[in-house]
Formats: C-alpha cells, sequence, structure tokens
C-alpha cells in the first residue's frame, strides 16, 4: 500500500516559487496499479518521485505499507522500491546478469542466491537466460532492455515499484506485447504500482484506478470505468476525448449486458414452430438452433420459417458469430460491424448458449451513466474524494 | 647513413637516456594521474570550483617549460633541489594537471543523465555510483587525458634536460651546444619515436580498461 499525505512540493525559480504538486492525498491499496495521467507539466512525475525522494518533498508525507518514510534512510527507502524509468537506465558497462543483480549486490546477497535470482527473472520475463545473462544491455533491442529495466526493478522483491513512462519509448507493437506481460506479471506479483502515464489508453489498459493531475493538482481519482463515464469537470472530459465512451468498450464485459433470456428451437421442431417462437420473442430475424446440450447448432431465419415447411434440423443456417461471456464490448462491436447484425449469442464456458447481448443493450449500458442520475454519482464520487 | 651509424654507435647511451625519460614522464604523470583525476571527480560537485580550477590548469600550460624551470630554481634551491630531477618532474606533474583534470571532469559530467538517475533511483550511495557506474563509464575519457598529458610531455622533457635532468634531451642539448647535427637529430627522432610508441601503448591499455559493453563508445574518444 501506498499513501500520500499532503505531498506538495515548490520550486524556486528565478521567476518566483513554482508549486508543481499542490497537497497531493491519496491511497493505492495493496496490489493494485495505479495510473498517474495529465498533460505534461501537471506534477504527476514530480509526485511519483517523490516517492523514493528523487525529488525531495517540500512538506508532506509517505506511507509504504502503512509506515511513515520520512525517517527512513535514503537508499534503504529506495532499495526496497522497485524503480523502472522511460530511458530505462540500463548500466551499459555491466552485463544484464550484473544489471539485473544490482541491487541483490548492494543488499549483500550471496552469489549463489542472486544469480538465482536472476534466472528466476530472465525466466518470468520470458528472456532466455543462457543467451541473453552475459551479454551487455547495447548488443539488445529496446524492447529487451526495457523488460530488463523491469527485472532489475524487481530483483529484490520489492513491494513497491514506481514506473515513469516505462513502455514509452518503445514501438506501438512491442508496447502492447510489453503490457500484456506486465499485466500477465503483476497478477501472479501483486505489487502496489504508481506508474506515470500521458496515455489514456494505456491508462485504461493498465490501471485498477487513474489519478488525473492538473496544473499540480490531483483532479480526480477513480476506476477506469468510472473516469471515462463520469469525468469530473470539463478538463477531464477533454482530456480524455470525445471518443471517451468509445475506451469505455474496453472496460465492459459482455456478462455485464448479456441477457440470459434467449429463445431457442431444437433440431426435431418444426419450422412453424420456429415462425411462432420469433414471432413469440419479438425478434425481427432469426432464433437459435440448439442441441439437448444447449450448444449452438445454427439460426433458422424468419423468412425461411414463413416460407417453407418441414424439421428445423434440415433447414439450419451457419451462426454468423458468438461471443463469450468474458470478451469486452469492444470485440463485440467488432463483431456485429463485421456481420453486419444488431445482435450476437453469448456462450458459457462450456461453449452453451446462455443469453444474447443486442446493440440496443450496449447503447443502454453505456448510455445509463449519463443519464440526470449521472449526475448523483458524480456528487457521491466528489464526496469520497475529499 | 652518418645519422644510424651514430645512433648505432651509441646505442647503449640512447637506450639508457630513453628509460630515464620514460621514468620521469612516468613518475610526473603517475603522480598527476592519482592527484588529477579526484580533482576532477571533486569539482563536478561544484561548478564554480571546477571553473576556477580548470582555469588556473589552463594557465598552468601558458607558463613556457623554460620559463617554468627558472621560476622554479630559486624557490627549490632552499631545499639543495634547484635543478636536476625535482623540478623537471614538478614541470610535469604541474602540465598534466589540465588534460588529466578537464577529461575527468568532462567525462564524470557527461554520464548520461538517465543512468545517474536508474542509479539512484536503485538506492545507490555517492561512493557505489562513481565506483559501479561513472567512473568506469569514463574510463575511456581519462585515459585519453593521461595519453594527451603523456605525450605533450615527453617534449616537455626533452627540454628539462638543460636543467641537468637528463633523457633524451641530453642529446639535443648537446647536440646543439657541440654544433653536431648527429646528436641534434638522434635526440629529436628518438623524442618523436618515444611519444608516438607511447601513445599506442597507453591506447592498447585505454581499450583494455574500458568496460566491455562500451567498446563502440570508446573507439570515437
Amino acid at each position: 500500500m501506498i499513501q500520500l499525505d499532503n505531498l506538495t512540493k515548490v520550486f524556486d525559480t528565478p521567476k518566483g516559487a513554482v508549486t508543481a504538486a499542490d497537497n497531493i492525498s491519496m491511497e493505492v491499496p495493496a496490489g493494485e496499479i495505479c495510473i498517474l495521467l495529465g498533460p505534461s507539466g501537471c506534477g504527476k512525475t514530480t509526485t511519483l518521485k517523490m516517492i523514493n525522494r528523487i525529488i525531495r518533498p517540500s512538506s508532506g508525507r509517505v506511507f509504504i505499507n502503512g509506515e511513515d518514510t520520512t525517517d527512513l534512510d535514503t537508499q534503504t527507502l529506495r532499495r526496497n522500491i522497485g524503480y523502472v524509468i522511460q530511458q530505462i537506465g540500463l548500466f551499459p558497462n555491466m552485463t544484464i546478469e550484473e544489471n539485473i543483480s544490482v541491487v541483490p549486490r548492494l543488499l549483500g546477497w550471496d552469489k549463489t542466491k542472486y544469480r538465482e535470482r536472476a534466472r528466476e527473472l530472465m525466466d518470468m520475463i520470458a528472456l532466455d537466460p543462457d543467451a541473453f545473462l552475459k551479454r551487455y544491455p547495447s548488443e539488445l533491442s529496446g524492447g529487451q532492455q526495457q523488460r530488463i529495466g523491469v527485472a532489475r526493478a524487481l530483483a529484490a522483491d520489492p513491494p513497491v515499484m514506481l514506473m515513469d513512462e516505462p513502455f514509452g519509448a518503445i514501438d506501438p507493437i512491442n508496447r502492447a506485447v510489453i503490457q500484456d506481460e506486465f499485466l500477465k506479471m503483476q497478477e501472479a506479483l501483486q505489487k502496489t504500482i504508481m506508474f506515470v502515464s500521458h496515455d489514456i489508453d494505456e491508462a485504461i489498459k493498465m490501471g485498477d484506478k487513474v489519478a488525473v493531475f492538473r496544473e499540480g493538482k490531483l483532479v480526480q481519482y477513480s476506476t477506469p470505468d468510472d473516469l471515462l463515464a463520469a469525468p469530473r469537470n470539463a478538463f477531464v472530459e477533454s482530456f480524455l476525448g470525445e471518443d471517451r465512451t468509445l475506451k469505455r468498450l474496453n472496460l465492459v464485459r459482455v456478462r455485464d449486458v448479456v441477457s440470459d433470456e434467449i429463445g431457442t428451437v431444437s433440431p426435431g421442431d418444426t419450422l412453424e414452430t420456429a415462425l411462432a417462437r420469433i414471432d413469440d420473442f419479438g425478434y425481427q430475424n432469426a432464433i437459435m438452433v440448439v442441441n439437448d446440450k444447449r450448444q449452438p447448432l445454427g439460426l433458422i431465419t424468419r423468412a425461411l420459417a414463413r416460407t417453407t415447411r418441414g424439421y428445423c434440423r434440415d433447414h439450419v443456417q451457419k451462426v454468423p458469430a458468438t461471443v463469450s461471456l468474458d470478451d469486452d464490448l469492444r470485440k463485440v462491436a467488432s463483431q456485429m460491424f463485421a456481420q453486419d447484425t444488431t445482435w450476437l449469442p453469448c456462450l458459457d464456458d462450456q461453449g452453451r448458449v446462455c443469453g444474447q447481448i443486442t446493440q440496443r443493450a450496449m447503447t443502454h449500458y453505456l448510455g445509463s451513466r449519463f443519464r440526470p442520475s449521472s449526475s448523483d454519482a458524480r456528487q457521491s464520487d466528489a464526496a469520497t474524494e475529499e | 647513413m652518418e645519422l644510424i651509424q651514430y645512433a648505432l654507435d651509441n646505442l647503449d647511451l640512447l637506450g639508457s637516456r630513453m628509460l630515464e625519460h620514460i621514468a620521469l614522464v612516468g613518475v610526473a604523470v603517475g603522480i598527476a594521474t592519482v592527484t588529477g583525476v579526484p580533482i576532477g571527480i571533486a569539482i563536478t560537485k561544484n561548478e564554480r570550483l571546477a571553473k576556477s580550477v580548470l582555469y588556473a590548469a589552463s594557465i598552468i600550460v601558458t607558463i613556457p617549460s623554460i620559463a617554468l624551470f627558472g621560476i622554479m630554481i630559486p624557490v627549490l634551491s632552499l631545499i639543495g633541489q634547484g635543478i636536476g630531477y625535482l623540478p623537471a618532474v614538478i614541470a610535469v606533474l604541474l602540465y598534466s594537471q589540465l588534460p588529466i583534470i578537464r577529461n575527468t571532469y568532462t567525462a564524470i559530467n557527461n554520464v548520461d543523465p538517465a543512468l545517474r538517475e536508474a542509479a539512484r533511483g536503485i538506492g545507490m550511495s555517492q561512493n557505489q555510483r562513481l565506483r559501479m557506474v561513472e567512473i568506469p563509464l569514463a574510463v575511456p575519457v581519462i585515459m585519453a587525458g593521461v595519453r594527451t598529458a603523456v605525450v605533450l610531455n615527453i617534449g616537455v622533457m626533452a627540454i628539462a634536460a638543460y636543467i641537468g635532468a637528463g633523457g633524451l634531451g641530453t642529446f639535443i642539448s648537446r647536440g646543439i651546444s657541440q654544433s653536431d647535427p648527429r646528436q641534434l637529430i638522434v635526440g629529436a627522432i628518438a623524442v618523436s619515436l618515444l611519444a608516438i610508441l607511447v601513445d599506442y601503448a597507453l591506447l592498447a591499455l585505454q581499450k583494455r580498461l574500458t568496460p566491455l559493453g562500451m567498446e563502440r563508445a570508446a573507439e570515437t574518444a
């Protein structure tokens, strides 16, 4: 857990005092990633760097796992906080192994222990220890170097990590890969992480919480979904962009929107029955055909049911696409656009038809946060912030 | 032909003078390195001090060596060392300060700020940062300064023959006073060759001292 209590930094400049961070108070619960987000010069990096005293706070306190760090010796403090910077900062005079084991060596681990740890970390970041440990940073690609940068920060297994735009200098394709790898690692490691970014998409993808900064002040601190659904003020709203609702598609899962009421027919039913069901349920186009295990067999369309006689099993048409409960709405929307349809059947973990998702339900879900009741949400949000 | 004959006839003398020369420069630059590198590192902490130190070192280099020897004669005579070995070593020691201090200062100052931040951020003390990161990275540039000092002072030391310090300069001074071009030219060539050879030897040493991971950086230094 990281807790900031009225953390403030005032820089003396020739033009007078500048408040880079103004009474920042916030708390990152253990095991969560908190993204500090904002335009450049908003105080996010200053706030981050006050935690490990790269920048000395003018006032305020930092607690780590409940312990006030004010009286801790700077070196001890830093050795217990993983630190990753955008420029990576691997030491070019040291091999990868020496780079990774630098903190354990500072902490006085014995040789067999830190060498073993280096191999363990290489496995964790999916780089072959035998191929890489003896090489030098200049022989690695940018993406590989930043993986080593993360490994170095994790070497002594610190409970807390600070990351200053760690993936900012990596090309977009590799960045997405490293972000995914990092999230997977985090699932196992459960570190408490503060992470500076100026990229909204990164913030939404990586953050359990997002803290938006402006001109040295913490403007809003909430989950990515709340942030996108209920921006506190015009600044946050414009910073998130006009397509912020589309960004929410990434965050909402099918299981949040799915309607578990879905009419089906079985292969033995007649097309007459199918037509009647289509009308009963008020479907426009078609109805699903499922077997006795509720696995999807296909579709019977309204047009076919009206003009043809016989049994469903002889006239089944292919299902254009299905989605599963854990898919996000972005994938669903993409499938709908691709198949030119406004509904898709949902399958559960065992591949059984368990419901349906319609474009209308999605619009309704996303839009519900913006209707009048949303102003209450904003107010209660504001109250918890204070 | 005549020159080669002379050189061959006096090979023993040439050899011992050369060793003398190497010893003089070696001791002086050796002491200069031991003092100059720490000074160069120390002044990175204070920009104003750095300016004055580098300024003073530059002024010393502008003093002609003959004048410097002249200045030292009365001073060192007080301890009975007005001429000979001691003033020669002191002069070279002083001349060496500028390239060594300046290169050390520049090299340490030019260490990538990101590396310095990374080193601080993972919890290295100031000494650990110097020992594990900054000095290893600065070695190629510091060594380049030492090489400059050595080559420069092999020439200066030739003049120290006039105050009786010995070395290859004695061939040159005798050549002039005895109007013997053979001695003069053999001495001059020997000094030049020595400078070139020592420079190569130090370059090889510089490469060995350069951390493996930075060999590419060393080639441009």
